[in-house]
């Protein structure tokens, strides 16, 4: 039997319009135009469907959040419906004024997206400048009383940079900063043979992670994702398959994750449908991988299985091809070498070396490129 | 870190209890939420920049009579302190 619990965070992908370009953006390769972009008033209905279902808190996502212009209506429905208003953002179509609208309408908490610790390698990463905008922007912040947090996302080529990124953050001072290790979905799995950290560099960063969260203790909450390709078992993608969280991409097809398109046979059905209820307790996208029925008997037999979910869905699929077998990050799982082999590429290169240019193809093989992100019409 | 019972608890920035007319009572802060109930909501209600700790403690200490003062009050200590360290408190 699977008891289905209700959901506790909306993650609202507004837009997948964005001025960034990231290597790692965990966006779909194929991006939503803006004419199939949701309405403001949609988006007021599924908020209050969203609350009613027992949603506490609505993380407002994109691309970026703020290329639509109704984001202080949105944002002002979120809290109207009696939810907590979250915004994560790379700052850079921001000023001063849309900020105190913003935060005027309602916004509880302000996260701020950092590419590197200064401009050059911030350019590198996300095809764009946005260094100074973002400085400026965290000035502003400071001005209010909402939450702020500073989200660093990391990965091989700006680990090095780690110790200034955390001295950037406490000259910021914000209440909390994530860590966070590109995950491989996306633009980033198609980046992944330039993005994954080796060992040693893991356990440095590891080291001065554990440091960092020590000593700003009680000031600033430090927080942080490993990359899972590193780690004996799985992470609970989202908490588990349609147990905690639900997603609407800007065009208002309802996924229980961010990446589940990817999944083959898979059909999302559409807030303009049905009400976000039928599609979190009915649709057979949230039904397919709920609770333990699904699993393989590996995972249904394991003790672990109320901790992962028998890992991401999408991973199992990504690298294994077969979105319904245990997640191949887990060392019990028989297929766990797909990625001792992509993890053993990645160490036998000199730390921090790109590997030279080659036609071979292969997913190990590092792209003699990296391959940015456009904005969608 | 104990908090200093002179010290007057005031929710951090981006932390707040939802509305009074949901069902169950809970704190929102960034990316997390707690459920609150008796004592626990009655303690972060009273973390309004107005209450000092002290007079956290002797209100709960009323509240909850049965319950013996000192065991009341390192609860309480405890409480805060947990709750800081998830920088969801400013000691003001
Ligand atoms: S391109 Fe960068 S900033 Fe834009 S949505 Fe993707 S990760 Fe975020
Ligand atoms: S076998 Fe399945 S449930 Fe057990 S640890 Fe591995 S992924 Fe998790």
């Amino acid at each position: 039997m699977n008891t289905i619990s209700n959901p506790l965070a909306l993650v609202a992908e507004l837009t997948h319009r964005c001025p960034l370009h990231c290597v790692y953006c965990s966006n779909p390769l194929e991006l939503t135009a803006r004419s199939r972009e949701v309405s403001t008033a949609s988006w007021a209905r599924v908020l209050r469907e969203a609350a009613e279902l027992g949603v506490l808190q609505a993380d407002f996502t994109g691309g970026e959040p703020l290329a639509r212009p109704d984001l202080t209506e949105i944002i002002r429905a979120a809290r109207a419906a009696g939810l907590y208003a979250s915004m994560i953002t790379s700052g850079l179509p921001l000023d001063e004024k849309r900020l105190e609208e913003l935060v005027a309408a309602g916004l509880d908490h302000f996260q701020l997206s950092f590419q590197g610790a200064e401009e050059e390698a911030a350019r590198e990463f996300s095809g764009t400048r946005t260094h100074a905008q973002k400085l400026r922007v965290a000035e502003w912040v400071k001005r209010h009383r909402i939450g702020f947090t500073l989200n660093f996302v990391i990965h091989r080529g700006n680990l090095h940079q780690l110790d200034d990124m955390i001295a950037l953050t406490e000259k910021i001072a914000p209440g909390r900063v994530e860590f966070a290790h590109v995950q491989y979905y996306g633009w980033a799995f198609a980046n992944r043979a330039r993005l994954l950290p080796t060992r040693a560099q893991l356990d440095r960063s590891l080291e001065i992670l554990k440091k960092a969260e020590e000593r700003l203790r009680g000031r600033i909450k430090v927080e942080y994702v490993v990359p899972d390709y590193y780690a004996k078992y799985p992470k609970p993608c989202m908490g588990g398959w349609g147990r905690k969280v639900i997603l609407v991409k800007p065009d208002g097809d309802v996924l229980p994750c961010h990446a589940a398109n990817v999944l083959p046979g898979m059909t999302f059905e559409n807030v303009a449908n049905r009400s976000l209820r039928q599609i979190w307790e009915e649709s057979d996208a949230f039904q397919k991988f709920r609770g333990v029925d699904w699993m393989p008997d590996l995972c249904r037999t394991c003790d672990r299985r109320e901790q992962d979910f028998g890992g991401c869905r999408c991973q199992a699929f990504l690298l294994a091809h077969d979105a319904s077998t245990t997640d191949p990050i887990c060392s019990l799982s028989p297929q766990r070498g797909i990625v001792d082999a992509i993890l053993r590429d990645v160490n036998a290169a000199a730390p921090g070396a790109i590997a030279p240019e080659t036609t071979a193809p292969g997913a190990a093989t590092p792209p003699a490129e990296w391959l940015y992100r456009p904005n969608p019409e | 870190m104990t908090p200093d019972p002179t010290k007057r608890p005031r929710l951090a920035p981006g932390c707040r209890l939802n509305e009074k007319s949901q069902p169950s009572r809970v704190l929102l802060m960034p990316e997390r939420a707690l459920r609150l109930n008796g004592p626990s909501l009655e303690i972060v209600e009273r973390c309004d920049g107005n209450h000092t700790v002290q007079q956290i403690v002797a209100d709960l200490q009323k509240l909850y009579s049965k319950a013996a003062p000192q065991k009341v009050e390192q609860d309480i200590l405890g409480y805060l302190e947990r709750l800081q360290e998830q920088r969801a408190l400013d000691f003001e």
